[in-house]
């Protein structure tokens, strides 16, 4: 049965307890450190090559929150990063642009959507569908009841509004890369100083 | 008692889910389909057995004015181990439970079973009393989310047979989450409590 209490004991255990429980953790978290890194990189290297053509090595921008895929010395395109508020909170994409401007493709990263409803936004062959080569100079990009060019997912007009938002604004960043081509240099340059090392476990994964 | 009646108490005496009404918030939140209620289920057992375990070896030192803090301290240790395995090794699986598994250290039922029978039995006992109740969690939740996923998204365990249209979406939602529940409830303390 439980042992009487007295400030010294209850001290004593609580401590130990503790210092014992911080311990296993310490070792668990050095453990499993590295594993975690490497999913977390292998989940970002497949939501790249899901939204952007074959490349050999990724840039991370930390400014622009996106990745700069190159096959060779070539820019493939860019893989940016969007996140906007949807229906259930928030939404967040993953946007494949190609360097003419053209939306590759796009992905989902992680949504809180209606299920059966707004989550369709990441299951539906048909919207998913219109997004891979939507080229933003021929095509409106805001829904068909805003007059524009996109098809809403049915009875979730929300989700998809924020969907497209969600395009414009990468497509926005997309820009500020873009325009002028002395910036884009300059900017892949800085780049490559502090994505040095994430480029090599980058490349590392994509064998 | 018995080893048997030890492991059977937690499915139909001390159900977790329908007897003892402990652990709602994950039961009602993660059982949208039968695989994500078996995973929380399966992640509720793993702490449980080890809480249980540990805390049977260690009580009869901790003093009583501590014995919570020093229990959560415990459980949430487990807690912690398993989310940062279930990160490393089990990526995809985490990306759905990431959310519900440090709750697990607020589950009723683990702190109860601590409170309600390990911290007075032995290593082995305390261990199979986990086995019992954490199955028991485990299949109650399966069988929740099961019905939901049918009714639901018309299909079970991922297996689709309506062919892609929708269910009664209400059923995924937490609306259905209590309904099911409820029915579920009065059917097994109908059929299966009286014997």
């Amino acid at each position: 049965m439980a042992a009487k209490s007295n400030l010294t004991n209850m001290v004593l255990v609580l401590g130990v307890t503790c210092l014992f429980c911080s311990a296993v953790l310490g070792g668990a978290y050095a453990l499993t450190k590295d594993p975690i890194d490497a999913a977390a990189a292998a989940k970002t290297q497949q939501a790249v090559a899901q939204v952007l053509p074959h490349f050999e090595s990724l840039e991370f921008n930390e400014e622009g929150n996106y990745y700069t895929a190159k096959d060779g010395d070539a820019t493939v395109g860019y893989a940016i990063e969007s996140t906007v508020v949807g229906f259930g909170g928030p939404l967040s994409l993953m946007v494949g642009v190609t360097v003419d401007g053209v939306v590759y493709n796009t992905s989902v990263l992680s949504h809180t959507e209606t299920p059966g409803l707004g989550a369709k936004c990441s299951t539906d062959a048909k919207f998913m569908d219109q997004w891979r080569g939507f080229d933003p100079a021929v095509k409106i990009l805001s829904v068909k009841k805003d007059g524009g060019d996109v098809d809403a997912i049915t009875a979730s007009t929300i989700t998809s509004r924020a969907y497209t938002l969600a395009v414009e604004n990468a497509l926005k960043v997309f820009d500020t890369i873009s325009v002028i081509p002395g910036v884009t240099g300059n900017l892949s340059e800085m780049a490559d100083q502090v994505g040095h090392d994430d480029n090599e476990e980058g490349g590392q994964d994509n064998e | 008692m018995s080893k048997i009646k030890l492991l059977t108490d937690g499915f139909v005496k001390n159900n977790p889910t329908f007897v003892l009404l402990l652990g709602m918030c994950p039961t009602l939140a993660t059982t949208t389909s039968a695989i994500n209620g078996l995973s929380m289920g399966l992640a509720t057992l793993f702490v449980l057995v080890l809480s249980n375990m540990a805390i049977s070896l260690i009580a009869p030192v901790v003093p009583d004015k501590v014995h919570i803090p020093v229990y959560i301290v415990v459980i949430a240790t487990f807690v912690t181990l398993l989310q940062l395995l279930m990160q490393a090794y089990t990526p995809a699986m985490y990306e759905t439970l990431g959310l519900f598994i440090p709750l697990i250290v607020v589950n009723c039922i683990v702190l109860g079973r601590a409170e309600a029978f390990a911290n007075k039995h032995g290593v082995g006992e305390s261990a199979l009393d986990g086995i019992g109740v954490g199955l028991g969690f485990t299949c109650s939740l399966t069988v929740l989310g099961l019905v939901r996923e049918i009714l639901g998204s018309g299909s079970a365990f991922g297996w689709n047979f309506i062919g892609g249209s929708d269910g009664m979406l209400a059923f995924v939602m937490a609306p259905g989450a209590f309904l099911c529940l409820g029915y579920l409830m009065v059917l097994f303390n109908k059929y299966l409590k009286k014997n």
